[in-house]
């Protein structure tokens, strides 16, 4: 059963004069509790794909569906509690806000749902713990490292329970052993916790932890490496 | 309230910014407050007076004095009920920097008729019987530190040489808009001192029936239009408005500035509320990114222009209120009753409210307004 239904998707931008077409009818269907790594060449629309899933842009036609919500149907307002509910979105540059400790990062996702100040407090620490930085809640970004930076960031992803996991590049700016440890927090976030995990990265390392792997070139799927049970087409 | 360590944490992102912009914001709102008490006092003065007192003056100006003799005229117009008399001193004290209204005035029937004056039984008989005493306002013990039964001497502008008084009374007026820092002496000394010339600058009568001012002011001026000094009768109210016009239009003038005070403090705080959010594009898209709505950062935005304004507020307007309450504040005695009214910290705080919505809805309608994907590029 396909989490994640992409049909017919067509998806332009104009700059400037020109106009530039970046998936002209792709389909995909990306199971529950996949891993998926989405691969390709700069400009191939790894990144437009997971926007497109998150709901933070709109396809120029066609239909995204996740989890049997048509989210390219979605007006904006819809989509921003969608998104609160479903989506636990991971960038390259971490993206934690400076002005919050690491505790006050991870519970902005829960600050959107219908929960007491306890619940709350469960969450944010049961999540940190997951990460395995349950004893650094009060510092601040800036006293973090790179690789603990990514893992505050990946418990303010996965701390609303979302139904997907989507990861732009997520060990882009890591070093080797900090890579692996996200890596390896991945795979068990996947693996013991069931959660569908799409992540997008350039690194061949990184993708072979996936149980998928996708390649797009120029807005088209070109191949799939399956590891478990994946359906895609590719027009 | 959940949102509020949000907006904290935004505020205290830039520490000074924040300061400095609540306290431009204090600054306006002091100003404000300030001006626009300087317009309601003014206001106020020129209400202030008895409806049963009326002011005959000289028709050609209130420098140019009466005969002495009109008094025993004016009590016997019908609906007179009580006369009195006073006359400009103009003395200096010390080095003059320190101005206080210094008249002389016939004591009993000016305590008669003034009955806002209160003096304690046994001051009042001191300075009755007393050719050379003072009978001063309660401020001005406190402003020179005098004491009842000190001299005190005057250097005359208008009559020249020094005036020495014996303070033997201290009054302490019932109403903030009487002035309390006065110096009251005996205008049978005046009239001695200065070769008899049976001159006073004003009289002030007391009438049976406010209705029947207009009237008797009436009669008052026709029995003496074609005297040598023609009068100029009108009530104590418009008496006191007169001197109030002398100022000009201050109502126009202080609520030009005020308004102008208001505005560039506005676009300093909007600028600034706007540097803060274009600092923050980045962060915006990963909020929208978590599932936070328009309408929540909004509202964010809104907020921290709010909390910004209503800090100043508070600072501004209750500084105001509470400063000028402390210190006892009168202008140097041309504001007696200088005091910061809540319908000036009402005013002020709408102001408050439209600086937060013009300072805060451009910035925040932007973050609202902004494409995810486009505010992205600014993140990655």
């Amino acid at each position: 059963m396909a989490l994640i239904e992409i049909r017919d998707v067509y998806k332009s931008f104009q700059r400037e004069e020109q106009k530039i077409d970046v998936f002209t009818g792709l389909t995909l269907d990306i199971p529950a509790g996949s891993f998926t790594a989405l691969m390709g060449p700069s400009g191939s629309g790894k990144s437009t794909l997971l926007n497109l899933i998150a709901g933070l842009d709109r396809p120029t036609s066609g239909t995204v569906r996740v989890a049997d919500a048509e989210v390219s149907s979605m007006t904006s307002g819809q989509l921003a509690g969608w998104r609160a509910r479903h989506v636990g979105f991971v960038f390259q540059s971490f993206n934690l806000l400076p002005v919050l400790t690491a505790y006050q990062n991870v519970e902005l996702p829960l600050l959107l749902a219908p929960l007491s100040k306890k619940q709350r407090d469960e969450r944010v620490r049961l999540a940190l713990g997951v990460v395995g930085l349950d004893d650094r809640l009060d510092h601040y970004p800036r006293q973090l490292s790179g690789g603990q930076e990514q893992r505050v960031a990946i418990a303010r992803a996965i701390v609303a329970d979302p139904t997907v996991i989507l990861l732009d590049e997520p060990t882009g700016q890591l070093d080797a052993k900090s890579s692996q440890e996200v890596l390896t927090l991945l795979r068990r976030l996947n693996d013991e916790f069931k959660k569908t995990i799409i992540i997008v990265t350039h690194d061949a390392h990184a993708a072979e932890r996936a149980t998928t792997t996708l390649h797009l070139e120029k807005g088209e799927l070109v191949e799939a490496t399956r590891r478990a049970a994946v359906a895609g087409s590719a027009r | 309230m959940k949102y509020f360590p949000l907006v904290w944490a935004n505020l205290r992102r830039h520490k000074l910014r924040t300061i400095l912009t609540i306290l431009s914001v204090t600054a306006a709102l002091f100003l404000f407050a300030s001006l626009r008490t300087v317009v309601t006092t003014l206001g106020a003065a020129s209400k202030f007076g008895s409806a049963r007192r009326i002011v005959v003056t000289n028709s050609t100006g209130i420098v140019f004095p009466l005969p002495m003799a009109y008094a025993n005229q004016l009590r016997t117009i019908p609906g007179v009920q009580g006369v009195t008399w006073a006359n400009w001193f103009g003395g200096r004290y010390g080095d003059g920097k320190r101005f206080f209204a210094n008249f002389a005035v016939d004591g009993p029937s000016y305590l008669e008729l003034y009955p806002e004056v209160t003096v304690p039984a046994d001051q009042r008989q001191a300075w009755l019987q007393d050719r050379t005493g003072a009978l001063v306002g309660v401020r001005l013990l406190d402003v020179f530190g005098w004491r009842v039964g000190q001299n005190v001497t005057l250097q005359g502008t208008i009559f020249p040489g020094d005036w020495t008084f014996t303070i033997r009374g201290v009054y302490t007026p019932t109403s903030a808009q009487f002035q309390d820092d006065a110096l009251l002496f005996h205008h049978e000394l005046f009239d001695e001192r200065i070769g008899r010339a049976g001159i006073v600058g004003w009289y002030v009568l007391s009438i049976d029936d406010p209705n029947r001012a207009a009237q008797i002011g009436k009669t008052i001026d026709d029995r003496f239009r074609n005297s040598s000094s023609p009068t100029k009768t009108g009530t104590e109210q418009a008496f006191n408005a007169s001197f109030a016009t002398m100022w000009g239009n201050v109502r126009l003038l202080m609520g030009t500035i005020g308004l102008a005070v208001v505005f560039a403090i506005l676009l300093v705080t909007a600028n600034a509320m706007m540097m803060s959010a274009r600092e923050r594009i980045g962060e915006v898209a990963v909020l929208k990114t978590i599932g936070f709505s328009d309408r929540a950062l909004f509202g964010l935005i809104i907020a921290e222009a709010g909390v910004i304004a209503l800090t100043g507020a508070i600072l501004g307007l209750g500084g105001a209120k509470v400063l000028y309450r402390a210190t006892n504040f009168n202008g140097l005695g041309f504001l007696p009753g200088f005091n910061v009214t809540a319908s000036t910290l009402l005013l002020g705080a709408s102001v408050a409210i439209v600086l937060m919505l013009a300072s805060g809805l451009v910035p925040a309608l932007r973050a609202a307004r902004l494409p995810v994907v486009q505010a992205l590029r600014h993140v990655e």
